[in-house]
């Protein structure tokens, strides 16, 4: 057995080529399938997670999907936005405790989270470094923005402006690093959390400025009466929030009706839960309650759906590089038919030289398993990370 | 050593027909075979060496009747009695020398490959003038130096014959005595008894013996 191993071995490694190719088409034809398969449970296995973790989530009617994937994964699909109104309306209901989340600018590519500090305690994130927030400006970076951005309590991050082009579009705010969230391997480890208001002032919504009252430049006054001063366009606005500064900011307008993008509602207990989904069903209702783990599960079904077409592509291309392997084999043993009939008058017998040929479809195919085997366990090392990147944030 | 009484064989009816009323090597003996191609010297050596078997009439090898054999029996009689030498050398690309001479240790459970065997192996190959190039991959060779490696390989397992099909063939002249020196007197020091087809007729005159192929020639009527 062993001589037999050791010509066939000589064989393949002989004619590299030849058998780098074939082993390159075995490997490629098993791992695809098992990877896919790998990431599919991972990937499934983080959306359950987080989904079955946050039992209700208030948004604008439309698309649920778009609405989860948003509040739950910081995806950059915004939803149609609602009022912090929506969330007010949860508290009073006395059925569930709100947490409004308006996650829609981002910061060096990674996501703004303005929410409450009910979120840390709902999630369960801890400080790792610096403190939680407590001031205008404030941020607090998840774990891997902060090992990406080499960037640490006392630092700055300024967000990224919504449309580089437009001159009356979103500033960008120069925000306050002042605590960095422990690892949760979440979409958290991802995001950039801020307060509600210190969103609303990246939007524009809230701003700083001088006292317009004292402003002694008529270029920068549209219209004085005696409540009111008007100023032009002119007037320079704050883009960072300053221990100086702090007290020129300020909202217009009544705080309820400032945008947030969806509110996490968690009920006291299943009965309200049930009875806070029965308020969103009147059809002239204009914001809808969803069920993540409803609307993941969902999502799911439709990936297996879409797995199962691409079982069924990778068994066709399987069954059709098996083909092309066995004609490879073929060809070359109409191409090894001297080589053959040398070892048979040497005194081989007819099962040896299928043995031999066997042996080197063995060493080929336990090679490519060797192969395969490295490249799933790579995969599995970094499924969690790789799905993050390829399918949620 | 050799001895064939009223053989007849042919690979299809009204072909090709060899008949050999009765044709005898004796042991220790060199002798050639020549005739035009296609007169069934090649197939003589393949049913000599149990490749084939005669339709009709016996071939025996010392004591052992080869026509009477099975499959098992004629391979087992096959590699443990008869060194083959091919004009093509069929030496195996993708093993070196040293591998190649081994070759039929490793393909069959009727050789034992051991240290001695080992031994021999490089002593032979020494003996042959390659003993430098056993590591070398027998590409690289020139084509007496192939020869040489294909005697080596055909006298390892110390065959009793040793049947060589137009061995010089495919070499320039210098090589041509040279290699036939070196069968010559591997062929008397194993003892050993040596048919070998040529058609180099110059080399004729170092044989004991020398046999006309167009005397057992005919076709069927």
């Amino acid at each position: 057995m062993f001589d037999t191993f050791y010509i066939a071995w000589r064989y393949v490694s002989f004619n590299k080529i030849k058998t780098a190719t074939l082993v390159a088409c075995v490997t490629l034809i098993s791992f695809l399938p098992l990877s896919l398969q790998l990431l599919l449970e991972e990937s499934e296995r983080q959306l359950m997670s987080r989904a079955v973790s946050t039992p209700l989530v208030v948004g604008a009617k439309g698309s649920s999907l778009d609405l989860v994937m948003n509040t739950l994964y910081f995806d950059d699909e915004v939803p149609e936005l609602i009022t912090v109104a929506a969330s007010n309306s949860v508290m009073d209901s006395d059925l569930a405790l709100p947490i409004p989340v308006y996650a829609r600018f981002q910061a060096r590519g990674n996501p703004i989270v303005g929410t409450t500090l009910d979120y840390f305690d709902f999630r369960g994130l801890r400080i790792a470094q610096g403190r939680q927030l407590a001031v205008l400006g404030d941020c607090v970076l998840g774990a891997k923005v902060a090992d990406s951005l080499d960037l640490k309590p006392g630092d700055s991050l300024v967000s990224s402006p919504e449309t580089l082009f437009d001159l009356a579009g979103v500033y960008p705010l120069k925000m306050k690093v002042v605590g960095v969230l422990e690892k949760s391997h979440t979409s958290d480890d991802l995001a950039v959390f801020v307060d509600l208001k210190t969103g609303w002032v990246i939007q524009g919504l809230g701003h700083g400025h001088e006292d317009v009252t004292k402003l002694r430049d008529p270029t920068l006054v549209l219209k004085r009466t005696e409540k009111n001063v008007a100023a032009t366009a002119k007037l320079y606005h704050h883009t960072e929030i300053t221990e100086k500064n702090i007290d020129s900011f300020h909202f217009h307008g009544d705080l309820a009706q400032y945008p947030i993008t969806a509110v996490i509602a968690l009920p006291h207990d299943d009965k309200s839960g049930t009875i806070l989904r029965g308020r969103y069903l009147s059809r002239e209702e204009t914001q809808q309650i969803v069920r993540p783990e409803d609307v993941i599960d969902g999502l799911l079904q439709n990936i297996f759906r879409i797995k199962n077409v691409l079982d069924a592509v990778i068994s066709v291309v399987a069954l059709a590089t098996i083909l092309a392997i066995v004609l490879v084999f073929a060809l070359s043993l109409r191409l090894r038919q001297r080589e053959i009939q040398t070892i048979f008058k040497l005194g081989c017998r007819r099962a040896t030289i299928a043995r031999l040929l066997s042996a080197e479809i063995f060493i080929i195919v336990i090679m490519s398993g060797v192969f395969c085997g490295a490249l799933i366990f790579l995969v599995n090392q970094f499924s969690h990370d790789l799905v993050r990147m390829l399918f949620i944030r | 050593m050799i001895s064939i009484r009223s053989l007849e064989f042919y690979y299809r009816p009204g072909e090709f027909r060899l008949n050999i009323p009765e044709f005898s090597v004796t042991k220790g003996e060199k002798v050639a075979v020549i005739g035009p191609s296609g007169s069934g010297k090649t197939t003589l050596l393949n049913l000599i060496a149990g490749l084939m078997t005669p339709l009709k009439g016996t071939v025996s090898v010392g004591e052992i009747q080869v026509s009477g054999l099975d499959d098992r029996e004629r391979r087992d009689f096959r590699i443990t009695n008869i060194g083959f030498v091919f004009q093509d050398f069929e030496l195996l690309d993708y093993l070196n020398v040293f591998d190649n001479v081994l070759h039929p240790y490793r393909i069959t459970g009727a050789l034992k490959l051991d240290k001695e065997k080992r031994v021999r192996a490089t002593t032979l190959a020494q003996d042959m003038g390659i003993g430098d190039k056993l590591k070398r991959n027998s590409n690289d060779l020139s084509h007496g130096e192939k020869q040489r490696v294909a005697i080596c390989r055909a006298l390892l397992p110390q065959p009793k014959l040793i049947l060589a099909d137009e061995a010089t063939g495919n070499l320039d002249p210098d090589n041509k005595g040279l290699i036939l020196d070196l069968l010559f007197q591997s062929v008397e020091d194993h003892g050993a008894t040596l048919l070998a087809v040529t058609h180099d007729y110059e080399l004729l005159k170092r044989f004991d013996r020398v046999v006309d192929f167009r005397q057992f020639e005919g076709h069927d009527k």
